[in-house]
């Protein structure tokens, strides 16, 4: 398998016969690691810098944000299974791949998710009841991606990389500061539109990050029968420089994202991180990986499981006090109740809210449509209403 | 006095778009007590096994289905019985028929199995459950499945027609598949009056059944009360479930999963026969229910030690074939519930009158009803005796697990060349089949010619053991 072993310096001596030179645009080692699945701390000359300021207090909270998605996950798992959301794609083994990445963001950065970010749209200050809705089936779209920056969840595989690029190279036209990030999985990387916008992003040398959480599944097909290379030796060859990260050490996520955000900021183009992690769960609710899925897989990342791991980091520092692991558990269960009361109490949409947000300005066509709808729902001989949304 | 309510929790669609899935087990009991989002069932859809968790804390008051049950999505499962405060655990007060969970107020002192009298339906149907399609009828345009209109019959019967049980009708000859036509609006009113569309004569344009022509319908009920009873009796419906179920499933699995062969033998049976008359005259068989089987059998262990071959398994899941170096001999036995094959234990080392007793055993079990599960594993190779219905020959399905079956003739009087003169004879046909993915054809062939060749020559066992 090419994908998770960690190590520094695999790149060492001349290469051998059908072995390749050392990629120049790939940087950070063959994985860039700064805490250790046995929560030590490694030190990289080249990226410690850039988490320098990360002390006690912010390691807590990033603790704090992944135990809380975690908590978000299993208990939107459960509305599924309850009825109550009609599908769900679980983040669970991506709490820090999801932290460490959305909390390196400005609230000016702009971001475009895939359908599995959950966790970076409760750090970007979205409502649990906008998170839940969509997957309730109660609207097609969550939040207002203008407050809080944070582009709709795209179901198509990739195509979120073209919107963030195309947004990128509107920033470099405004001359902002601004940076993009899109997020998509290992199995995007085979989507045409991935690649198409890394053309365009190499091109406009665009403002933009591409994250990669490589969770090894798209689906049921193994990352490795996708890519004969490692993921992050995808985007080299469109010149674009790559990072490969261990996406379950929140800390080493954090230090790639910011140097791939300033480079972003500072003209100096596109990056691609891969951020190796794990699905842990299913897709989604509606899928049984035990079908397709090596159980001792799922063991060996379980060793290397992210909370576990900052866990214990706090623990060897002494940080994880009964006042900080009792915050933390008080908070994901207030949370937890929210999204489940916020759930259950949201007011179903209305016949005619479907209408609503074609056009952002009136249309004599909609209203036609709607008004034809509205009698044909009256021959029923029941009230017609407009609903919540 | 602690006002309690019970609140049901109706199956959702635990996929994409599922319409169905089977409680493997229940992981709960009645009087329970459970927590919220505490794992309360194992349920198998198309798609994957899942746990259920919870959506209440509170007490399990009923559970609806058994383990083993197929459930259509949106229907009740299990009750709670939780306290009114209790509800916060859902946030505030759910609003009505948003979602699975189902609340139904009930008197806060009424005894636990109460919950079965409170089957009452929601007033509106589960948003969710089995989203992509309202399940039942909301006031919403339902679209019904084309070709399946003698099923739609018994969800509306009519209500002035007593004799309108739901016994499903037959399509009138001029029926089509196609649904009758209408307009939404009248199709709901046609619904809610409980009336059929299918019997009612459209007067509009092109045959359209207009709002006047159903409420015309109602009123005169009786232009239509003869037609359903009097068709009803053409046809008997019955559930297919428990024996039925099984059996169909096991040949279902066998007949496309195991390449089968079968071969025919005629065989001259008088000396067997013979042989069966002086065994049955012997004292020390006194007592003793000799027939064609118990010798067909005993002559088939005996076959069976020089062609080890039929008895034997394809094992798929671990790619090996398994060789049994003992017998269980089934026998296919038509019994009140339906089709079983009992086996008898270790057939192979069995004296004649041991091999009597065991079979007397197992009919009469198997009559019964009575076969325990373990007498109906584990067989390696099987008889059905299709002669005692008078049958010839015919091409029988694996019992699946094996490798082979025989299904035994009747016997009877028959022209036959002896000594290349016409004679009258007992002759007798055995049918193999065989599971040619690990039986070839000669290995059945020659396992047949020695069963065939005992039964004309009983002697010939003495070349054998």
């Amino acid at each position: 398998m090419l994908t998770d072993q960690a190590g520094k310096g695999v790149h060492q001596g001349t290469p051998g016969p059908g072995q390749s030179a050392p990629n120049p645009l790939r940087t950070g080692g063959n994985l860039l690691q700064l805490v250790s699945p046995e929560g030590d701390r490694i030190s990289h000359p080249e990226f410690d810098v850039w988490v320098k300021d990360i002390g006690d207090e912010q390691l807590c909270s990033l603790y704090e944000d992944m135990t809380v998605i975690r908590r978000i996950d299993a208990e939107a798992t459960a509305l599924q299974r309850q009825g109550e959301l009609a599908l769900w794609p679980p983040l669970l083994g991506q709490e820090a791949a999801q932290i460490g990445s959305s909390r390196s963001l400005r609230d000016d950065d702009f971001v475009f998710p895939s359908y599995r970010e959950s966790g970076v749209a409760y750090v970007r200050g979205a409502h649990l009841s906008e998170i839940a809705r969509v997957w309730r089936g109660n609207a097609s779209y969550g939040w207002d991606p203008q407050r809080i920056n944070l582009a709709t969840p795209q179901i198509i595989i990739g195509s979120q990389s073209l919107h963030a690029t195309g947004y990128a190279m509107g920033v470099q036209l405004d001359g902002a500061s601004t940076a993009v990030l899109a997020y998509f999985g290992d199995g995007a990387t085979s989507e045409g539109d991935v690649n198409e916008a890394m053309v365009f992003a190499a091109s406009y040398q665009a403002p933009v990050v591409f994250f990669c959480q490589n969770n090894h599944w798209a689906i049921s097909e193994p990352v490795r029968i996708q890519s004969h290379v490692q993921l992050a030796d995808r985007p080299t060859g469109f010149g674009i420089p790559s990072m490969r990260v261990d996406g379950n050490d929140v800390m080493a996520v954090m230090a790639a994202t910011r140097v791939a955000l300033d480079r972003a900021r500072k003209g100096g183009g596109p990056t691609f991180i891969e951020a190796v992690t794990y699905r842990m769960g299913p897709h989604t609710t509606a899928d049984d990986p035990t079908r397709y899925r090596d159980p001792n897989e799922l063991e060996d990342w379980a060793a290397k499981d992210p909370i576990l791991r900052l866990h214990k980091l706090l623990e060897a520092k002494g940080l994880l006090t009964e006042d900080v692991a009792a915050r933390v558990k008080a908070k994901a269960d207030a949370v937890a109740a929210e999204l489940r009361s916020s759930c259950i109490d949201m007011p179903d949409p209305q016949p005619l809210d479907v209408f609503n947000h074609v056009y952002s300005t009136p249309n004599s066509w909609i209203e036609r449509q709607k008004d034809h709808y509205s009698r044909y729902l009256n021959s029923f001989n029941q009230p017609v209403e407009e609903g919540a949304l | 006095m602690t006002a309690t309510m019970i609140k049901e929790f109706r199956l959702p669609d635990l996929g994409e778009g599922l319409t169905e899935s089977e409680i493997l087990s229940w992981k709960v009991a009645v009087g329970d007590t459970v927590t919220l989002n505490q794992v309360i069932a194992e349920v198998e859809t198309a798609k994957a096994v899942v746990e259920l968790p919870s959506p209440f804390a509170g007490t399990v008051a009923a559970l609806h289905e058994q383990p083993g049950t197929v459930v259509e999505v949106g229907k009740r499962i299990v009750s709670f019985e939780v306290d009114d405060a209790g509800s916060s655990n859902r946030g505030s007060t759910p609003a009505a028929g948003n979602g699975s969970a189902v609340e139904t107020s009930a008197n806060g002192s009424a005894p636990a199995g109460a919950a079965d009298a409170v089957g009452s339906p929601a007033k509106r149907e589960p948003n969710l459950v089995g989203y992509g399609a309202v399940v039942e009828h909301t006031g919403r345009p339902t679209r019904r499945a084309r070709g399946q209109v003698q099923e739609a019959h018994p969800k509306a019967p009519v209500p002035e027609q007593p004799r309108s049980a739901p016994v499903a009708v037959p399509e009138p000859e001029t029926a089509s598949a196609e649904r009758p036509r209408s307009t939404p609006p009248v199709r709901k009113l046609a619904r809610d009056l409980g009336i059929d569309l299918e019997q009612v004569p459209g007067t509009g344009p092109g045959g359209l059944i207009t709002r006047e022509d159903v409420q015309g319908f109602t009123s005169t009920p009786e232009t239509v009360s003869e037609a359903p009873a009097a068709r009803g009796e053409r046809e008997t419906r019955t559930a297919i479930k428990g024996v039925r179920k099984f059996t169909a499933a096991a040949m279902v699995q066998s007949a496309f999963t195991a390449p089968h062969v079968t071969e025919f033998l005629t065989v001259d049976v008088t000396a067997t026969m013979e042989l069966l008359g002086r065994i049955k005259g012997n004292k020390a068989f006194e007592g003793y229910k000799l027939t064609p089987l118990t010798i067909a059998a005993k002559a088939m262990l005996v076959a069976l030690r020089n062609n080890p071959t039929v008895n034997s398994r394809w094992d798929e899941a671990n790619q090996e074939i398994v060789q049994f170096n003992y017998v269980n001999l089934g026998i296919a036995a038509a019994t009140p519930r339906g089709l079983t094959v009992p086996n008898i234990k270790d057939a192979d080392q069995l004296t004649l009158r041991e091999l009597s007793t065991a079979l007397t055993e197992l009919t009469d079990t198997a009559r019964a009803g009575k076969t325990s599960p373990s007498d109906l594993s584990g067989g390696t190779i099987s008889i059905t005796n299709i002669g005692v219905f008078g049958i010839d020959a015919g091409t029988p399905i694996l019992n699946p697990g094996e490798a082979a079956i025989v299904a035994l003739g009747a016997v009877r009087k028959a022209p036959w060349v002896v000594n290349d003169e016409l004679a009258v004879r007992q002759v007798m046909s055995l049918s193999l089949s065989f599971d040619h993915r690990l039986v070839d054809g000669e290995q059945g062939s020659r396992f047949l010619a020695d069963l065939g060749a005992i039964l004309s020559d009983p002697a010939m066992v003495m070349t054998m053991i």
